[in-house]
């Protein structure tokens, strides 16, 4: 069985199939029980699961904070921070505690909770509503950073992400809620930590994630080469192997996302190829990725986004260097 | 449309056994002579095992130390109204209150020495470890509190903080969250006067701690800290109120009589009259001493559990030190995820780790 769903419905069906799946669960945040979430995500859920699904008061280091009260005692919180910018309210929770409560009882306390939340622009929303903050959750020993790319991609990832003895900062691609549809399997689970090689090909290999992939599969039909491109999928644990192969095999790479470029991901990727597969590169690894700027207001937020254009002008950079 | 006043606010404050050692009878709580002499045997031992920490510090042999001197009533009277599948949920200073909640001096001064072993949780619950940044755990216990609710459980969780922590958002928000959620949560506020060397009427304008309670809808009761009896029975009750979905927080007032942690010199801010006045309202002291008028604690006794505690606390500090001689430090790696991922397997085998993984 599957349907066509976009990525806001498959988020909610895969709330719903957890919350029927384990009694454990518990969606809770702003606004997510009586409204259904200021985007829809969490709609309907209230009515089914009245003891399970609560609105939040407004305090995101709360929401986050008491998720590891309700996970030591043996559920499974998935709250929702309605934009990934005011999860920095609740930072301090998830490096103090979230991240490191496994390690720090050697076990004895584990926090298998998902945090939802929506990041990245291109929605014209208001400022701070367009961050991609995801080096920094990266950076922090003991979450697990992970990022769908379509609606079949988020029913499997966040199955896997609820269903994950460790915690997980889900982050939507915002832009995407309600862009397309796709088919999406009922039944489906994507393990964390597997890349995805959705186009294989032997000229240059382009790495990107979230929002960024849907941008990348534009710009490729442009390019007259044979391009590899890679989802990466979960930043946190990545799945070097994958791109380390297929870096291996082009000798040509370009990483592209939205997130400023100075400490981003890109670097780390880059690292990874630089560490495994120097002596088969053909050219530098081109970087195609937001600026070291605060995210400008809608007015001049095009400029700042990677967009099909300027992955194509790195992917050109990678194939004609040297 | 007139003014009118649309609420009005009390705090109480609770005494039974005063400096003076005026006794109100009334107010006595119901615990048999081996009870009492339970409370302060565990005063004791607290007090004797943070002597010697400090004194382990000195000599180096213990990292940095937050001694709970002067405040072994207010923990130790809390921890002993809880019930045995309650949670405790501690900041850093909760030695008083962890050893009446079953952790041994042993465990302690493992987690003093720098080793994880001493956070682990026997079973993985009734505690959350230690917390270092001030003020985040109550919302953990708001968590547990609420997840205990949702699951059909009457355990409370009881967590401790102090008067600094309350100038916190997150304190704030876990009263907050703790009203709205019906939490089986229980906030124990130990005001000892010092965030560090940060006196009271710096830290807030607020006339007690205990209102900050009222803000967020729940209630708030001021205890004396130095009294066991009193912080014992507004304990009880907070308990069971917090049992049937409703929070409390507890202001306990009393005093931290050494330094915030070994890394700490009080003498810098504090008058050595302050000091002097508050050794005179010890809450070891004002206990003995009422135990003493009474009947159930005499030299013998007193010798006996003074013995007792030495010799358990030398076998504690014994163990933690070849604890310290045999630990591995590939252990660092083991514990971050429920499975290594792939990134850290190759960096603990560069390490040198075993890769039994």
């Amino acid at each position: 069985m599957s349907e066509r769903l976009r990525m806001i419905e498959a988020v909610r069906e895969t709330l719903r199939g957890e919350l029927e799946r384990d009694d454990d669960v518990v969606v809770y945040g702003e606004d997510v029980g009586r409204a259904g979430g200021v985007f829809r995500a969490t709609e309907g859920l209230l009515d089914d699961y009245p003891d399970r699904v609560f609105d939040a008061p407004v305090a995101e280091a709360g929401i986050v904070g008491v998720g590891v009260g309700l996970a030591a005692t043996g559920m499974r919180p998935v709250p929702e921070i309605q934009f990934q910018s005011f999860l920095y309210q609740g930072f301090h929770q998830l490096a103090q505690h979230v991240a490191r409560i496994r390690s720090r009882t050697r076990g004895t306390i584990s926090c298998p909770m998902t945090v939802r939340t929506p990041y990245g622009g291109g929605i014209h929303a208001l400022e701070l509503h367009s961050e991609s903050f995801e080096a920094g959750f990266a950076h922090v020993p003991g979450l697990q950073v992970v990022f769908p790319s379509s609606p079949a991609e988020t029913k499997g990832l966040l199955t896997s992400a609820i269903r994950s003895p460790d915690p997980v900062v889900f982050m939507e691609p915002t832009r995407l809620y309600r862009s397309f549809r796709e088919e999406v399997p009922d039944d489906h689970e994507i393990p964390l930590g597997e890349a995805r090689v959705v186009d294989p090909g032997d000229d240059v290999t382009v790495i990107a994630w979230g929002s960024m992939l849907r941008e990348t599969l534009e710009a490729v039909e442009d390019v007259d080469a044979s391009v590899e491109v890679i989802d990466p999928r979960t930043l946190y644990p990545l799945d070097a192997e994958t791109i380390v192969d297929s870096a291996k095999k082009t000798g040509r790479c370009v990483v592209v996302h939205e997130a400023p470029r100075t400490g981003g991901m890109a670097g780390e990727i880059t690292a990874r190829i630089n560490e495994e597969a120097f002596l088969y590169l053909e050219a530098p690894v081109e970087r195609v990725t937001g600026y070291d700027v605060p995210v400008p207001l809608f007015a001049r937020e095009d400029a700042y986004l990677p967009d099909a254009d300027r992955i194509e002008a790195g992917i050109r950079n990678a194939l004609e260097f040297g | 449309m007139p003014t009118e006043d649309i609420a009005q606010f009390t705090i109480r404050s609770v005494q039974v056994l005063s400096e003076d050692e005026t006794v109100d009878e009334e107010l006595v709580p119901s615990l048999t002579d081996e009870e009492l002499l339970e409370l302060y045997e565990q005063m004791k031992r607290s007090r004797r095992l943070d002597e010697r920490a400090i004194a382990l510090q000195r000599r180096g042999e213990l990292g940095t130390y937050a001694p709970a001197i002067g405040q072994e009533a207010a923990q130790i009277g809390s921890a002993f109204a809880m019930a045995e599948d309650d949670w405790i949920v501690p900041s850093f200073r909760e030695q008083p209150a962890l050893l009446v909640r079953e952790t041994s001096p042993h465990k302690v001064l493992q987690y003093a020495m720098g080793m994880e072993e001493g956070a682990e949780i026997p079973g993985g619950e009734g505690a959350l470890p230690p917390a270092i940044p001030v003020g985040t755990q109550p919302l953990h216990a708001v968590g547990v509190g609420w997840g205990e609710a949702l699951q059909g459980r009457s355990n409370v969780a009881l967590t401790y903080f102090g008067d600094g922590a309350t100038s916190e958002g997150d304190v704030y928000e876990a009263l907050n969250f703790a009203g709205v959620y019906d939490a089986q949560t229980v906030f124990v506020c130990q005001n000892n006067r010092y965030a560090i060397s940060t006196r009271l009427e710096k830290q807030t304008d607020a006339e007690t701690l205990a209102q900050k309670a009222v803000a967020a809808g729940i209630e708030g009761i001021r205890v004396d800290g130095n009294d066991v009896l009193a912080v014992y029975r507004v304990a009880r009750d907070a308990i069971e109120k917090a049992r049937d979905g409703d929070p409390v927080m507890i202001e306990a007032l009393t005093y931290r009589r050494s330094m915030h942690t070994t890394s700490d010199d009080p003498s810098v801010y504090r008058e050595p009259e302050e000091e002097t006045e508050w050794e005179a309202r010890d809450p070891i002291v004002r206990f003995q001493v009422y135990l003493e008028d009474r009947g159930i604690l005499d030299e013998e006794t007193k010798a006996a559990i003074d013995d007792r505690v030495e010799t358990e606390i030398a076998e504690a500090i014994d163990r933690a030190q070849e604890d310290r001689e045999e630990l591995d430090p590939a252990d660092m790696f083991r514990h971050v995820y429920a499975e290594m991922p792939p990134e850290l397997e190759r960096q603990f085998e560069a390490f040198g780790g075993d890769g039994d993984e």
